[in-house]
Formats: C-alpha cells, sequence, structure tokens
C-alpha cells in the first residue's frame, strides 16, 4: 500500500499527459492506415513518410510563404491529400490487380525516397516550429500543469477521429466505404464509381497524415526520420486494434500513447516497447485484432 | 425502331474468361420488355457467368451486349446499372457491415421510376419490423428478399437473378414466386438463372438451356409440355 501512496500525482499527471499526446498522434496516423487498408488492403508504408511531408510543409509555407498555422491546418492536410490521390492514381492504381505485396513494396519505397529527399535538403538534425501565438502559455490545473497547445492537439486529434467515425458509421458515403470495404465489385455492380471512392479514400487517409504533421510541427523536431519512427509503433497499434477496424484504430491508439505514458513513469525502461509487448499478448489471444473480426 | 426499343438485352456471340479458363463460348440472347426468361442448366455451365458477364464482373469478354439500346462492352463496370440493371448474386451479397435499411438504400437510383420505401417495406413486411438489425442476422429467406429489395428500389427494370430460391423454404419460393409475377406485371423484365425448374416453369415465358458454356436450346413456354424429355435429358433431372 506505501507503494501506491509515493505516488507523485505532478509527475504521473504529466506523463499521462505526454502519453495522450502521443496517442492523438498514433490514433490520427493509424486511422488513416486503417481507412486506407479497408478499402484498397494494403499496408501503406508511406503514411509515416506523409506525416513528416506534413510537418516539413508546415514549417517551409511559414518560412517562404508566411503561411500561418492556421492557414498550414487548413491546407496542408489538402495538399497532401491531393498528393496522396497522385500516388494512388499513377501509381498504385496501375497495379492494383497484382499481388498486394507490390503496392506496399511500393509505398515502402516511396517512404524511403522521400524521406532522402528531405534529408538531403535539410539535413537530419531536425528544426522547429514556434508554437502559434494565440495557443502559448498553459493552464495551471490543481494537480499538473497543462500547456495550451497540448491540450489543442488532444482537441483536434478526437474531434477529428470523431468526426470520421461518424461519417464511416452514419452517413452514405460512409455506408459505400464499408460496402466497398466488404465487396466492391457488388459495389460497383450497383453502379457506384469505385474507382473514384477508392481515391478519394486514399486521398483522406494520407490527409490525416498530413494533418498530424501539422499538429506535430510545434511539439516534436521537425525531421526527415520523424514519420519513420513513428510508423512502426503505429503498425502494432493498427494490428492490436484490429486491421481495418475504424473505431480500433482510434481507440487502441489514445490507449496505447496511455499505456505508454504510464510505462513512463513506473518502469521507464520499458516504455519505449510497452506497445509492442502488448502487440505480441493480443496476437497471441486474438490474432484478429482487439476490434477486429474473426476472419 | 418500336421492336428495337422492346428489347431490352440483346447478347450476340458473347465469349467470357476468368483468367485462363474460357467460361462462355459465343452466347446468343434476346431479351424482350416485360418477358421473364431463365437460364437453365447444371453447375458450371455458364449460366451465372453470363449474368456476371453483362454485369462486367468477368475477367476478359468478347462480342456484343446491348442493354436498353446501348452498347455495354466499352463501358465501366459502374455505367451499366444505370442503364437500369439490376443484379442478385447467388450469394445474396448482403453487407455484413450495414443494417438492413443501410442494405436497402445502398445502390444509387438508376431510374426515377422505382419502387418507394414504403412500397418494399409493403412487398417484405419482415424488412420494416427488422430494418435496424445488421444486415446478415437476417435469415436466408429474409436477406434474399433484401438482396431483390434494394434493387427493386434503385429503380431498376431489367433484372438479373441469380438462384434466388437455393436454399430457402417452400414458403419462401411460393412468396418469391409471387413477388415476380407481380413484378412482370409491373412491366419489369427479369432474366432469372434458376436450379428449381419447377420454381420457373409457371412463371417463365421462355427457358435457355445452357451446357458447357453454350445455348443449347430455346424452349417457349408452350413448348415446354413436348419438350420436357429433352430438357430432362439436359437437366440430368
Amino acid at each position: 500500500m506505501s507503494g501506491l501512496l509515493d505516488i507523485n500525482f505532478f509527475a504521473l499527471s504529466g506523463q499521462l499527459l505526454v502519453g495522450l499526446i502521443n496517442g492523438s498522434f498514433y490514433a490520427l496516423l493509424s486511422l488513416g492506415l486503417a481507412i486506407i487498408f479497408g478499402l484498397l488492403r494494403i499496408i501503406n508504408f508511406a503514411q509515416g513518410a506523409l506525416y513528416m511531408v506534413g510537418a516539413f510543409a508546415a514549417l517551409l509555407g511559414l518560412k517562404y510563404l508566411s503561411l500561418s498555422y492556421w492557414q498550414a491546418l487548413i491546407f496542408v492536410p489538402i495538399m497532401v491529400g491531393i498528393f496522396g490521390m497522385l500516388i494512388q492514381v499513377f501509381l498504385i492504381r496501375p497495379i492494383a490487380n497484382q499481388d498486394h505485396l507490390y503496392s506496399l513494396l511500393l509505398t515502402f519505397g516511396l517512404a524511403l525516397m522521400l524521406q532522402g529527399i528531405f534529408t538531403h535538403l535539410f539535413g537530419s538534425s531536425g528544426l522547429s516550429y514556434p508554437t502559434p501565438e494565440a495557443l502559448k502559455g498553459g493552464t495551471r490545473l490543481p494537480f499538473m500543469y497543462l500547456p495550451n497547445y497540448r491540450a489543442w492537439i488532444i482537441a483536434v486529434s478526437v474531434v477529428v477521429c470523431g468526426l470520421t467515425w461518424w461519417a464511416i458509421e452514419k452517413t452514405k458515403l460512409g455506408a459505400y466505404l464499408r460496402a466497398g470495404t466488404e465487396n466492391p465489385q457488388l459495389l460497383q455492380a450497383f453502379g457506384v464509381n469505385v474507382p473514384l471512392i477508392i481515391t478519394l479514400t486514399f486521398g483522406f487517409g494520407v490527409a490525416l497524415a498530413g494533418l498530424a504533421g501539422v499538429l506535430a510541427a510545434p511539439v516534436y523536431s521537425v525531421s526527415p526520420d520523424m514519420g519513420s519512427n513513428i510508423l512502426i509503433v503505429v503498425f502494432a497499434i493498427v494490428v492490436i486494434g484490429g486491421m481495418g477496424s475504424i473505431g480500433g484504430a482510434i481507440i487502441t491508439g489514445l490507449a496505447m500513447g496511455v499505456i505508454e505514458g504510464l510505462t513512463k513513469y513506473f518502469y521507464p525502461q520499458a516504455s519505449s516497447t510497452v506497445i509492442f509487448v502488448v502487440m505480441v499478448i493480443v496476437l497471441m489471444i486474438k490474432p484478429s485484432g482487439l476490434f477486429g473480426k474473426e476472419a | 425502331m418500336n421492336a428495337s426499343h422492346r428489347e431490352k438485352i440483346r447478347i450476340n456471340n458473347l465469349h467470357a474468361f476468368y483468367g485462363e479458363s474460357h467460361i462462355l463460348h459465343g452466347i446468343d440472347l434476346t431479351l424482350m420488355q416485360g418477358e421473364l426468361v431463365t437460364l437453365l442448366g447444371r453447375n458450371g455451365s455458364g449460366r451465372s457467368t453470363t449474368l456476371k458477364a453483362i454485369m462486367n464482373m468477368v475477367g476478359k469478354r468478347s462480342g456484343q451486349i446491348v442493354v436498353n439500346g446501348s452498347d455495354t462492352m466499352p463501358m465501366q463496370a459502374h455505367r451499366i446499372a444505370h442503364l437500369g440493371v439490376g443484379f442478385c448474386p447467388e450469394e445474396r451479397g448482403i453487407f455484413s457491415s450495414l443494417s438492413v435499411e443501410e442494405n436497402l438504400m445502398l445502390p444509387p437510383t438508376v431510374r426515377s421510376d422505382g419502387m418507394s420505401v414504403e412500397e418494399i417495406y409493403q412487398m417484405f413486411p419482415n424488412l420494416l419490423e427488422r430494418r435496424n438489425s445488421q444486415g446478415t442476422r437476417l435469415s436466408g429467406g429474409e436477406q434474399q428478399m433484401l438482396a431483390l429489395a434494394r434493387i427493386l428500389r434503385s429503380g431498376a427494370n431489367i433484372l438479373l437473378l441469380d438462384e434466388i430460391t437455393e436454399g430457402l423454404a417452400p414458403v419462401i419460393v411460393q412468396k418469391l414466386a409471387e413477388v415476380l409475377v407481380q413484378l412482370k406485371q409491373r412491366g419489369l423484365t427479369i432474366l432469372l438463372v434458376e436450379q428449381n425448374f419447377r420454381f420457373a416453369a409457371p412463371i417463365a415465358d421462355r427457358h435457355y438451356v445452357m451446357e458447357h458454356g453454350h445455348i443449347v436450346e430455346e424452349i417457349a413456354a408452350s413448348e415446354l409440355q413436348q419438350k420436357t424429355e429433352l430438357l430432362n435429358s439436359y437437366l440430368g433431372v
């Protein structure tokens, strides 16, 4: 019992907050991956690189075009989304009928190329992006100090994930997406332009990565390898949540951030591996993931 | 001019392939408006493939398929439904991630004079009762009705129905026969792939018999009596 009383709530809530912020990014990125995997059946290895591109686009936009943070929040996801749709139409679609391994390798190659190009142009040391004026400072809560920008990240992530979930589960377009995930050929026979839906879905999925990149720019160092670092964790989260499960990706993303944060407090040495330990346990008990449907 | 207007589907010398396997070997058939025509034959004779070829759901095709006066061979698969074609696949194709009502509302409206949701629920009261259930929680018979109902709601007036009585209880088969007769009275054109000859015989105008990817016989309803033996030899009953 005395062990529990020793808990330093200030430090613990600090780690929980860090965990929630990481979880917000995990949720946005794994949601994008899950949507894309559901309809296209491909694992988009470029998701992390496009997150990095989103962060750089915000940084470069600020430097060269005086694009404010708020403008970047709107325009960068759109730009990354369009970039993604071009990738889908010109690179992924032509090999869509081949084994899915080909598209996986293609997106993996794209990720390496993007990372290489940005390393060549900007070096690998990392650049910083200023916190927007309106979100500077913080709020003192009874048990912790809450920086405003960090609260903002969590709020944006929860709202965007919630809206996406709602759009997929409750709207007509979402019904097309769900039906297309199950049986694209039949959906097409009903007169729905499935190739268009696939392109838009891919665009939306990577736009989420672009949005995460803009959100991340003021808190993480903007560097070419920021995407590859986070992507491995995000893949583990998608596996834990269940491939293609929308709600699973969101909830698992946030939850794994929190678990990581808790581990940082209780046993910091394990914090970078705890998610993979969870993944192994889940795979052993329920191979389809916590929220996945049994095959 | 009038004759060609009433011609809903015309297929000339249709060949179809799945990968390397050549499934259809030069099919010719026509459907006039308001007709109910069956494709009879054993399993694997190419009946389902004929329907899928019309929907552009098979690998490679050659020949000519004219639907409502338009050549559909160069069309993308999703354009064909918009000519007024509704397809009901053999496995019924009810989406498990959609509710009954979402399944019903899923196909885009392809013609403005389709059945209203009220009419659909009048025809299939079970669907109204269970409209919030998950699509695949329905019984087999209810799923079949849903598969039929959703293409009727879209306004399709050329129906391609694949084995709709398969595995269903006699009372439901009877209900489906009544529905098809009603649809025929409304002037809909129906191409029916059917194993259950006793279901098809009293309601169909004509029968095509298929074997090994060919149409080997065309039998009008009036000739059925005298050709029963021939038919039985093809169907192996």
